[in-house]
């Protein structure tokens, strides 16, 4: 095969990338490269460079170290049996694009993930080089994330860690038996222990932290994980079920939701249809739900329909609040606010000026207003000194009335 | 700026500010204006550049607060705001951040109150500055120049120079983020409202410039804007959401914003084709499951989804009964096969039918197919050499034994060699692993795989036998289970 260059490389293994969700650089530890030999910062809000037409964001320099793969996941665009272009980086190569796109200020780091190739420790052992060249040789200072392999040793996926601002382990297939089916090469028990012995890892380091000013540091932005929606029948009760435990169980920062997209030579045992983007969004909120406003993933599960699945032309917090009207209206001037955040169109900062402004006045319906994006969505919701929606929260009609027009649905950043 | 001039006409006082993000200089002046008692509609605040005309009569000193004045009062939550919306470009942020200051000694907790309108507007200017700085730390885009004086050292002389465009006041308090991002490089940051100029030890101020004193390109750039293309995925245009975050005003001056147009253009053709090569493998009628084994019998003579069916050859379709308890799977159909249009009728058929008696298995009771439905062979003159089925198009024609599994629904699937057990779990087993234990499927039916009969008819002498006797021993052990599920 002729030599490839760098851009044809950069090409192949940069589409190879871009079915992963995950893209953040936030949420890590502040550093910058005053008095270092190098460059870069993170300042614990990470920044997003360029956003795609897909209206994702562009934060990170995310590719494959190759797509080489000796395993054959059905939903990968990269296994072995698949008939894509190949390439293959070496570790300079990606230390040399990475360092070159920061100067230019293009990104704030590296998300680097890989095919298998030869086996997995020799993958996640060239993983991890990229990441000690940038650190070690370069003094580099920006945020770097890692996708570890499960089946690596453990010790090699802990070097990991030491250099990364986060690791992460895909869990791929919201059920094990999505999982068999699927990526017959996986095991999901396999994949569970290394989440397990990462949340041990950053458990540990943060503990040593506390007690020695200079122990070393073990991904400061924690670990993630990233499943992918609707490949195989799991519902969403099943996916928020799923998210839950991996929150509990392993202290997740983020878990991600990739919904399956039709990928180049497709594999025949998955489905040509890709599913609606609106589920996947529909996902990020009910994760929003439980991270931010306080709803027990049993109560998500609460707001999904017959099938399993979260209405797509409504989000879930109005579908719970549909379902459960009598904890209706709430009052603005009294309630409490997890009360409040239960109302539909009330977000934590909305809430939060609401309780504030509220020790200086009574509140009218005009004042909540003028605090919220949209009165409309609220309104049937709450009650005022002024305001009371009799019966509306009874009528029959209210979904309809509340649902977006169809064509709005698509209009959401994920 | 010269002499700052504080100017009383009447009852009227000018403030004229040295610099139009000098938080420090408002301070100073509206705190000694609240302390002599000054309300906030007796006094212009002057940025330059700005019109002082109005009260440009006679001058006078800024009023002396008296020794006993008491202090003025100013929450914490008023002070970071007001220090970042007076980075705002509108002329009216002094006197606003006057007023609130002016307000804030009757009613010390007013900053709370979020629907008062002064509050929400100066909570307004601090957002919109925000905003606009994290696009600056966002969308800056250095360029690499050489360096005149470069002494041959390679990063030593580099000098990296970006144009940007801010619509306030905010290059001087965003110069500390790139100082601490890029603290051992070289670079400028040029903007109509001034530049910053960092040398790796030091910060210096100079004059706005203009877009043509920038750079016009950087060799990454190709670079840059084929990561941008390939990271997108056409599947997903969200057009919305990207001009949400990414308005067109700060497109001019982003290397990859020129590619947008095309991105959204092509993006559907690319979704397409990226269904269509999908495709390739699919077409219309995978979509649904066909569900009688007619229908599949029908369809499989018209697959050419892998590039066995392109061959000179007939597809052969399973046989049995419908409701057959046991399905067996061989590999592919042979050259006899082929000919005959039936499974198993060639030597290694024969064979399986000297076992399959031994063992006290009915062939006819059975359902018996392969995994893949087409013969894939080479031609040496006349004959037509058997060739095993790549991992691929056993993968594709995975298809066709599902839907034969859907309608027979057997209790217990025997899966003679590699290709065979491939064909049922995705992935490639090796059989002395998995020989003698079954493997549950998820439709609750069973798998069993050993060895194909053409494998046995490969060997000779002892090895014969002793596969022969393995052989025997499976097809025992799937007797015995098929009756325990009889059971
Ligand atoms: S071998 Fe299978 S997939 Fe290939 S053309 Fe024949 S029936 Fe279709």
């Amino acid at each position: 095969m002729a030599q490839q260059t760098i851009l044809q490389k950069l090409e192949i293994l940069a589409d190879a990338a871009k079915y992963d969700a995950s893209c953040a650089s936030s949420g890590t530890a502040k550093k910058n490269s005053l008095g270092g030999k190098g460059i870069g910062s993170t300042e614990g809000m990470g920044i997003c460079h360029a956003y795609a037409p897909d209206g994702r964001c562009i934060s990170l320099l995310k590719i494959l170290l190759t797509n080489h793969c000796v395993f054959d996941c059905h939903y990968c665009v990269n296994r072995k049996s698949s008939n894509v272009a190949r390439a293959r980086f070496t570790p300079q190569e990606v230390v040399d694009l990475t360092l070159a796109f920061y100067r230019r200020n293009y990104i704030e780091g590296l998300f680097l993930s890989s095919g298998i190739v030869k086996n997995s420790n020799h993958t996640m052992e060239q993983i991890v080089e990229v990441a000690r060249i940038l650190r070690e040789e370069h003094d580099f200072r920006g945020y770097i994330h890692l996708k570890t392999i499960p089946e690596a040793d453990a010790e090699i996926v802990h070097q990991a860690g030491l250099y990364a601002d986060r690791v992460s382990i895909n869990v791929e297939l919201p059920t094990d038996s999505g999982l068999t089916r699927l990526a017959p090469d996986k095991d999901a028990r396999q994949i569970e222990g290394a989440m397990g012995k990462v949340k041990a890892d950053l458990a540990e380091a943060k503990d040593a932290h506390k007690r020695f000013k200079h122990a070393p540091r073990f991904a400061p932005a924690g670990q993630s994980t990233q499943m992918i929606v609707g490949a195989d029948a799991a519902t969403d009760a099943d996916i928020v079920g799923k998210a839950s435990r991996l929150y509990d169980n392993f202290r997740l920062r983020r878990v991600y939701y990739s919904a399956f997209s039709p990928i180049p030579d497709a594999s025949a045992v998955l489905p040509l249809k890709r599913p609606p983007l609106i589920r996947e969004h529909r996902l990020y909120q009910s994760d929003w739900l439980m991270r931010f406003y306080g709803y027990k993933p049993a109560e998500v599960m609460q707001a999904t329909e017959a099938d399993g699945n979260l209405p797509l032309d409504i989000d879930p917090k109005l579908a719970w609040a549909l379902k459960f009207r009598e904890q209706f209206p709430v009052d603005v001037n009294r309630s409490t606010k997890e009360q409040l955040l239960r109302v539909p169109g009330l977000g934590v900062k909305a809430v939060g000026k609401i309780l504030a402004s509220r020790r200086h006045r009574a509140l009218r319906l005009d004042d909540v207003a003028l605090l919220t994006q949209s009165i409309t969505k609220v309104r049937p919701f709450i009650c005022t000194v002024d305001w009371r929606p009799v019966m509306l929260t009874d009528r029959a009609d209210l979904r309809s009335l509340l649902a977006p027009k169809a064509e709005q649905l698509e209009l959401f950043a994920a | 700026m010269t002499a700052l001039q504080h100017v009383k006409l009447g009852t009227y006082y000018v403030v004229h500010l040295p610099e139009p993000d000098d938080f420090d200089f408002w301070r100073e002046r509206a705190r000694s204006l609240v302390q002599c008692d000054v309300p906030p509609d007796r006094i212009a605040w002057v940025e330059p550049s700005g019109s002082g005309d109005l009260f440009a009569h006679g001058e006078r000193r800024m009023p002396v607060p008296p020794m006993d004045a008491r202090p003025v009062r100013a929450n914490r939550r008023f002070v970071s705001l007001a220090k970042n919306a007076i980075l705002h470009s509108d002329p009216e942020r002094f006197a606003l951040l006057y007023r609130l200051l002016w307000r804030l000694q009757s009613n010390p907790r007013m900053m709370e109150d979020k629907a008062d309108l002064d509050v929400r507007r100066v909570e307004e200017l601090d957002k919109n500055v925000r905003r606009d700085s994290h696009k600056m730390h966002a969308f800056v885009r250095f360029r690499l120049v050489e360096s005149p004086n470069d002494s041959g050292g390679e990063e030593a002389g580099e000098h990296y120079v970006a144009w940007f465009e801010p619509e306030h006041h905010i290059l001087r308090a965003n110069a500390g983020f790139f100082m601490r991002r890029f603290s051992n490089m070289r670079w400028s940051i040029l903007t109509p409202r001034g530049s910053l100029h960092w040398d790796g030890e030091t910060m210096a101020e100079g004059p706005p410039a203009e877009r043509h004193d920038a750079p016009g390109g950087d060799p990454m750039e190709d670079l840059w804007r084929t990561y941008y293309a390939s990271i997108f995925n056409p599947a997903r245009l969200k057009i919305g959401a990207m001009l949400k975050e990414m308005p067109k005003k700060y497109w001019k001056n982003m290397p990859e914003a020129s590619l947008i147009p095309d991105l959204i253009a092509g993006a559907q053709g690319r979704e397409a084709s990226m269904v269509e090569k999908g495709k390739s493998v699919f077409s219309g009628e995978f979509e649904e499951r066909p569900d009688t084994l007619a229908a599949i019998d029908k369809a499989i003579h018209a697959c050419r989804k892998c590039p066995i069916g392109a061959l000179d050859n007939t597809a052969v379709m399973g046989e049995g009964p419908q409701d057959a308890a046991l399905m067996i799977v061989g590999e592919q159909p042979g050259d006899n096969e082929d000919l005959a249009g039936r499974p198993f009728v060639g030597p290694a058929g024969q064979l399986l039918d000297v076992h399959l008696e031994k063992a006290g298995i009915d062939r006819r009771a059975a359902y018996l197919t392969n995994a893949v439905k087409h013969f894939k062979y080479v031609q040496r003159g006349k004959r037509r050499l058997h060739q095993n089925p790549g991992a691929k198009e056993i993968d594709i024609c995975r298809w066709w034994i599902e839907s034969e599994r859907a309608i027979v629904q057997p209790k217990l699937v025997l899966a003679m060699g590699a290709s065979a057990a491939r064909g049922l779990l995705g992935k490639t087993v090796s059989i002395s692993k998995v020989r003698g234990t079954p493997i549950p499927l998820e439709d609750g039916s069973e798998l069993w795989v050993t060895a194909h009969p053409s494998y046995l008819l490969r060997l000779e002498g002892p090895a014969r036998e002793e596969q022969a006797r393995l052989f025997d021993a499976d097809l025992a052990a799937v007797k015995a289970r098929l009756a325990e599920l009889a059971g």
